[in-house]
C-alpha cells in the first residue's frame, strides 16, 4: 500500500503549483483577448444597424454606413482567391505528387517558406512595382485587380502549405491501386486524390478568406482608396480594372486615425463588423474541419 | 500459348491533355520561386536608381529622416531601424516567456477537450486583423497606459510592444507545441521514474530536448513582429526618435513605408528610398525565416 508521506505531499503540491504557473502564462494571453474583443463589441454593437451595413458612407465617412467598404472587401477577397486558390492547389499537387526528393524541390520548398515570411508591406511594394506600374492595368493608378493580385501572391504560400498537408493525408495505397489499373498520373489526382482531400483543401482556402479580408497595408498601396462610393448606375458596382474601391480594413484605419467629426462609436462598429467577419469565417472553417475529421473513412 | 490480351491504348488527344496539364502543374509548382525573385526584383528595381546617389553610412546610421524637405532632404533610417529593433525586442521580452509558457501548458498539462478548446482559441487570436490590433492600441491600450503609468502620451513603444507580443504569441504556441510534442514520451517516463518533479521534468528534460524547435518558434515570432505594419503604425506614436524610455514614441521601417508611399510621386527620390527600405526589410525577414526553417528541418532529419 502507498501511504502519503510528506515527500509525496510536497511533490503533489509542487505539481499543482507548476500547473497554475503555466496555466497563468496561457491565461495571460487568452483572457485579455476576450476582454478586449468584448469591450470593442460592447462599444460598437449599438451603432450597428441595417442602415449602417447597407448605406453608402456620407460626409467623408463621418455619417452614413459602410456598404461600399463591404462590397470592396468582397471584391478583393473574391478576385484574390480566384487567382491564388487554383495556383496554390496546383503548386501543392506538384510538390506532393510530381516532385521527387532532390535539390530543386528543396529550393521550391525554401521559396515557399520565404514567401510566407515576407512582410505584408513589402508585398505591397511589390504590388506597386509589378501590378500598378509594370503590368499597368489602370494607367499607372491603383486598381482592384492590382490589390487582388498582390494579396493572391501573399496568400499563395499558406494555401500551398495547407493543401500539401491535405494531399499527403490521402493514403499512398489509393494511388497505387489506380496506377495498377492503368490510370495516368493526372487521372489519379483528378479522380481520386483531389476528391479525397477536398475538405482539407477547402478549409485552408476558407481560412485565407479572413486573412485577405483583414489585410490593410498591401491593399492601401495598390488598390484601396479612403473614399470611393459605389457607382449605382453601372453594370458592376465597382469596375475591377478601372476602379479603386473601399475596404473594411482600410476604412477602419481611415476612420480611426484621419477622418474628422466621426461619432465615437463608428470605429468600434467597423471593428466589430471586421472581427465578426473574421471570427465567423474561421469558426466555420474549424467546424468544417472537425466535422470532416469525424467522418473520415480511413 | 499466351491468351490474347487486348492492349489498351490511349488516344493521341489524351496524351496531349496529360502533357498540357503536367506543364501547367509544373509552372504553378515553381510559381513560389518566380514570386520570391519577382518580389526582390520589382522592389529593388523601383528603388535602384537612387543607389547611385546613396551614401550608405548616412542611410544606415544617420537618425535624420527628413524626406520631404525642399531644401535638403535627408534619408537616414538609423532611427527607424532603432525603432523597429526596440519594438521587436520589447515585444519578444514579453512574448517569449508567455508564449513558450503557454506552449508548455497546452502540451504538458492539458488533455482532450481543454487542449482542443485552447488551441482553437489561440488560432482565433491569430486571425484578428492587424488593423484591428492597431485600433485596439489606439482606443483601448492608450488610455489604459496613460492612467496606469501617469504618462502624457499613450501611443508609444510599450503600447506597440504589447500588441506585437499578443500578435506573435499564437505562432510561438503552435510551433512550440509541435516541438514539445516531438519529444518522445519515453523521455518523460524516464524522468518521472527517476522521481523528477514536473518542474524538473520541464526544465531539465523537455526544454533541452525541444530547444531547437522552441528557438524556431521564437524566430518565427520575431519575423512576424519585424514585418508587422498596421498595428505599429497606429500604436507607436509614429515619431522619428531614438527612445530613452519605453514610454517614448518611436517609428518603424514598415510604418514609414505605409504612411509615406501614398504621398510620394512615382520615381521621386523619396519614393525610391522607401523601396530601398523595402529591400532592407525583405533581406532581414528572409534571413530570420530561413534560419527558423533550417532549425526545424534539422530536427526532422534527426
Amino acid at each position: 500500500m502507498f501511504t502519503e508521506t510528506p515527500f509525496i505531499r510536497k511533490k503533489k503540491r509542487n505539481e499543482v503549483i507548476a500547473k497554475c504557473f503555466f496555466g497563468f502564462m496561457a491565461a495571460a494571453m487568452v483572457i485579455p483577448l476576450f476582454l478586449i474583443v468584448g469591450y470593442i463589441v460592447v462599444q460598437g454593437a449599438p451603432a450597428i444597424s441595417w442602415e449602417f451595413l447597407t448605406e453608402n458612407p456620407r460626409s467623408g465617412g463621418a455619417k452614413g454606413g459602410i456598404w461600399a467598404a463591404i462590397v470592396g472587401t468582397f471584391y478583393i477577397v473574391f478576385f484574390s482567391l480566384a487567382f491564388s486558390a487554383p495556383i496554390g492547389v496546383l503548386a501543392a499537387v506538384y510538390l506532393n505528387e510530381y516532385a521527387t526528393e532532390n535539390w530543386f524541390t528543396r529550393i521550391v520548398n525554401l521559396a515557399v517558406v520565404n514567401l510566407a515570411g515576407v512582410p505584408s508591406i513589402v508585398h505591397g511594394l511589390f504590388g506597386v512595382g509589378a501590378f500598378v506600374y509594370f503590368a499597368n492595368f489602370n494607367d499607372g493608378k491603383k486598381s482592384i485587380i492590382a490589390a487582388a493580385l498582390t494579396l493572391a501572391v501573399m496568400t499563395l504560400p499558406v494555401i500551398i502549405a495547407s493543401t500539401k498537408e491535405a494531399l499527403s493525408a490521402v493514403p499512398r495505397q489509393f494511388r497505387e491501386a489506380c496506377w495498377n489499373v492503368g490510370a495516368t498520373r493526372w487521372q489519379v489526382i483528378w479522380k481520386i486524390v483531389l476528391p479525397n482531400s477536398i475538405s482539407g483543401i477547402l478549409t485552408g482556402v476558407i481560412l485565407q478568406v479572413s486573412r485577405t479580408a483583414g489585410e490593410t497595408a498591401p491593399v492601401m498601396l495598390t488598390g484601396v482608396a479612403t473614399y470611393k462610393l459605389l457607382d449605382s448606375t453601372g453594370l458592376f458596382l465597382y469596375h475591377p480594372i478601372k476602379d479603386q474601391c473601399m475596404a473594411l480594413s482600410m476604412h477602419l484605419y481611415y476612420i480611426a486615425t484621419q477622418a474628422n467629426n466621426v461619432p465615437k462609436a463608428t470605429p468600434f462598429a467597423i471593428a466589430t463588423v471586421l472581427i465578426g467577419v473574421v471570427l465567423i469565417v474561421n469558426a466555420a472553417a474549424i467546424a468544417f474541419r472537425v466535422y470532416l475529421r469525424s467522418r473520415k473513412k480511413w | 500459348m499466351k491468351p490474347a490480351v487486348p492492349r489498351a491504348s490511349r488516344s493521341q488527344l489524351a496524351i496531349m491533355v496529360e502533357r498540357v496539364i503536367e506543364g501547367l502543374v509544373y509552372i504553378c509548382g515553381i510559381s513560389a520561386i518566380i514570386f520570391v525573385f519577382g518580389i526582390f526584383f520589382f522592389v529593388f528595381k523601383e528603388g535602384a536608381p537612387f543607389l547611385a546617389k546613396l551614401n550608405f553610412t548616412e542611410f544606415f546610421f544617420s537618425k535624420e529622416w527628413i524626406p520631404t524637405s525642399s531644401v535638403q532632404p535627408k534619408y537616414g533610417i538609423g532611427a527607424l531601424i532603432v525603432g523597429t529593433v526596440s519594438v521587436t525586442a520589447l515585444a519578444m521580452l514579453i512574448a517569449v516567456p508567455f508564449g513558450l509558457g503557454a506552449a508548455v501548458f497546452v502540451s504538458e498539462f492539458c488533455t482532450g477537450k481543454t487542449k482542443e478548446t485552447l488551441k482553437i482559441t489561440i488560432e482565433l487570436l491569430a486571425a484578428i486583423p492587424s488593423v484591428v490590433w492597431g485600433f485596439i492600441g489606439l482606443s483601448v491600450m492608450s488610455p489604459v497606459i496613460i492612467s496606469v503609468f501617469h504618462v502624457p502620451v499613450g501611443v508609444n513603444l510599450l503600447n506597440a510592444a504589447l500588441l506585437l507580443a499578443l500578435m506573435s504569441v499564437p505562432i510561438m504556441v503552435s510551433i512550440g507545441e509541435d516541438a514539445l510534442k516531438a519529444v518522445p514520451d519515453s523521455y518523460r517516463e524516464a524522468g518521472i521514474a527517476l522521481g523528477a518533479t514536473k518542474w524538473q521534468l520541464i526544465y531539465r528534460v523537455l526544454i533541452p530536448a525541444a530547444k531547437n524547435g522552441l528557438l524556431a518558434a521564437v524566430l518565427l515570432g520575431v519575423g512576424r513582429a519585424i514585418g508587422e505594419t498596421m498595428a505599429v503604425l497606429m500604436a507607436t506614436g509614429h515619431a522619428v526618435n531614438i527612445p530613452d524610455s519605453i514610454f517614448d514614441p518611436v517609428r518603424t521601417l514598415t510604418a514609414t513605408i505605409a504612411a509615406e508611399l501614398g504621398e510620394t510621386s512615382h520615381g521621386s527620390p523619396h519614393y525610391q528610398v522607401l523601396f530601398l527600405i523595402g529591400v532592407v526589410l525583405f533581406s532581414i525577414t528572409a534571413v530570420v525565416n530561413l534560419a527558423a526553417d533550417f532549425i526545424v528541418k534539422g530536427i526532422k532529419r534527426k
